[in-house]
């Protein structure tokens, strides 16, 4: 496979990375539902799911910072959350004063938003050690085994081999233009509208780069012998490890949420 | 921005720019528009998927029946080329830039079928290889900028074009408008499905995610026109090809303006209302469920400290967008009828 900087896979030998991907994908979707499932404050139930997190961090002899490292992604979003901390009816924390506005932080408030926060960051850990120990066409192998349609897929693998194609092409685009005009990192030559028109003339020309090379593509593919018809090997059953292995990732998780919504 | 390069070491080469315009999240929004997971409840994830996956199929049909064995190459390359175009920017001011999602240039360009499976793959992509949008909320994602954000894209490009008559003026300000509105209509369903889940009340929600997204619209406006430009001038016919398909696409484009009339004026009924939603779910009665499970569909919300005025300038500027959507809707209308009477 093409070595890029846009692949998220690590190459290893770990566990993990030999794991087949069936069960990989289908544990991490399992996990996530279950991470979406866990009730409000579930301290216990995130801690649990957080040494999960960790042991399959350990497995995947990636080091266990680097998911943590990559996690921070979503950091972002919780901007959306915030309100949350002083709408929330319920007894006052603590008053901020801004501008003007008092807002009270609420108990139930702060509850809501961890638990927000946590589960998020639960969930897209385990997602980046899914992609870090497993080649995309692996995942596609996968996803088709899961009842996504052959074609849906087959466009995915084309589109995985010409990503990075493409993407080499409008990094040198990008270099083209800063080499062409002054001061590109600040505020760049021209108006914001001129600007903006050359980075349209700029994803136009990307545009049309692609639609030529697709058809260059398709004729090739004509010319040795495709029909339309989109052809997989067949899948190999999986062996008696991979099934246990699943069985006892989807047991852990099932008894977790049972143990959560009627003890919790 | 140093930031960056831990979040994505590999991309450590490229500048800053470039790494944020990769990781499809732009700085000017401390919004972005695709939800990771743990940001929406688990009935509205897994609804979303259901309204995705009738969505997919759909268009995987008639592109199947529309393209043949083409498909497959034309689709996989152009969603490539789709996620490449995102990484093009250009800096605003103060180090924001704006950048592409491409949902209406896909649209306009390979018709709206072809382009919610190729918006698919490319939201699909971004999820799994860069977290940039979480699994389960990937449902969620699909819908905001797959099949909404074309089929809007789409109907409003369709629209002005129409407006225009034989016009130049309306490829590129049928662009520029499809752009603006496909973002700003999926960043106010965004906002709808966090208020939704009890993640973020409505009456912030709403006009923040609506408002931010006014102006990164913009951004997504003039590139679209750009690259409509750039097309028109070396490659007339691909933009021509498009009107072959207009008797095919006519649900979509009465569908495409029925989604963003109706989200346009939902999200500033429920913003201005933020018990709006709760309302409904009380009126149909699934309030009950709600409050019996264990997690909260709908919770209580309300603001207070917050007076609604300060909110309402920006729900004003959601109403000043739909004023004008209509209006130019109605244009059209009465010019469609002008028309068809003159042929009679």
């Amino acid at each position: 496979m093409h070595i890029h900087p846009l692949d998220a896979y690590r190459f290893g030998e770990s566990p993990l990375h030999r794991l087949d991907a069936r069960v990989k994908l289908s544990l991490v979707l399992l996990f996530i539902l279950c991470v979406s499932l866990t009730p409000t404050g579930a301290w216990p139930a995130y801690v649990f799911l957080f040494t999960l997190v960790l042991s399959v961090a350990a497995a995947s002899e990636l080091g266990l910072t680097y998911a943590l490292k990559r996690s921070f992604l979503v950091l972002p979003f919780l901007f959306a959350a915030l309100p949350l901390l002083v709408t929330t009816r319920g007894s006052v924390l603590a008053e901020v004063s801004l501008g003007g506005w008092s807002l009270e932080v609420t108990a139930p408030g702060l509850e809501r938003f961890l638990s927000i926060a946590l589960k998020s960051w639960l969930a897209v850990q385990m997602a980046v050690l899914l992609t870090a120990t497993t080649p995309l066409p692996d995942i596609l192998v996968a996803m088709r085994a899961l009842g996504v349609p052959r074609l849906l897929v087959a466009i995915l693998g084309l589109m995985w081999r010409y990503i990075f194609v493409l993407a080499d092409e409008a990094l040198r685009k990008m270099r083209a233009r800063e080499a062409r005009s002054a001061s590109a990192g600040g505020k760049g030559g021209g108006t914001i509208t001129w600007r903006a028109r050359v980075a349209g003339q700029m994803v136009g020309s990307l545009f049309l780069r692609g639609y030529d090379r697709s058809e260059r593509i398709y004729h090739a593919m004509l010319a040795r012998g495709y029909d339309g018809t989109v052809r997989s090997l067949p899948l190999k059953p999986l062996s008696s490890t991979e099934r246990v292995v699943l069985g006892t990732g989807i047991a852990i998780l099932f008894s977790l949420l049972l143990l959560t919504h009627f003890l919790g | 921005m140093s930031t960056l390069d831990w979040l994505y070491p590999p991309l450590a080469t490229m500048s800053a720019k470039e790494a944020i315009a990769t990781d499809g999240f732009s700085p000017a929004g401390p919004v972005p528009m695709h939800i990771p997971d743990g940001f929406l409840s688990t009935p509205v994830a897994l609804l979303m998927w259901i309204v995705a996956v009738i969505g997919v199929a759909y268009a995987l049909w008639r592109v199947n029946r529309e393209l043949d064995e083409r498909q497959v190459p034309l689709m996989g390359v152009m969603a490539a080329a789709i996620f490449a175009g995102q990484m093009l920017n250009f800096s605003v001011t103060g180090g924001t830039s704006g950048h592409l999602v491409g949902a209406a240039l896909a649209a306009i360009v390979l018709g709206p079928w072809a382009a919610v499976l190729v918006m698919t793959c490319v939201v699909g992509t971004q999820a799994l290889l860069f977290q940039d949008g979480g699994l389960l909320a990937l449902g969620a994602n699909i819908v905001n900028m797959a099949l909404v954000g074309v089929a809007v894209g789409y109907a409003v490009y369709r629209t002005v074009r129409k407006l225009a008559g034989d016009k130049n003026w309306g490829l590129f300000a049928g662009g520029f408008a499809a752009g603006w509105l496909s973002i700003v209509i999926a960043a106010l369903l965004c906002a709808l499905q966090l208020a939704i889940s009890g993640t973020s009340p409505a009456n912030i929600a709403v006009p923040a995610m609506g408002g931010i997204h006014m102006l990164i619209g913009i951004g997504e406006g003039l590139i679209t026109a750009g690259a409509l430009a750039f097309l028109y001038a070396a490659r007339r016919d691909l933009l021509m090809a498009g009107k072959a398909q207009v008797s095919v696409s006519r649900g979509l484009w009465m569908g495409g303006l029925a989604i963003a009339i109706v989200l346009a004026v939902l999200s500033p009924l429920a913003s201005s209302h933020p018990d709006g939603l709760e309302w409904v779910a009380e009126q149909q009665g699934f309030i009950e469920a709600a409050r019996e499970a264990p997690y909260q569909l709908i919770p209580d919300y309300v603001f207070p400290g917050i007076p609604n005025e300060a909110v309402a300038t920006i729900v004003a500027g959601i109403f000043g967008a739909l004023i004008v959507f209509a209006v130019t809707y109605l244009i059209a209308a009465a010019r469609h009828r002008r028309e068809s009477l003159r042929t009679r």
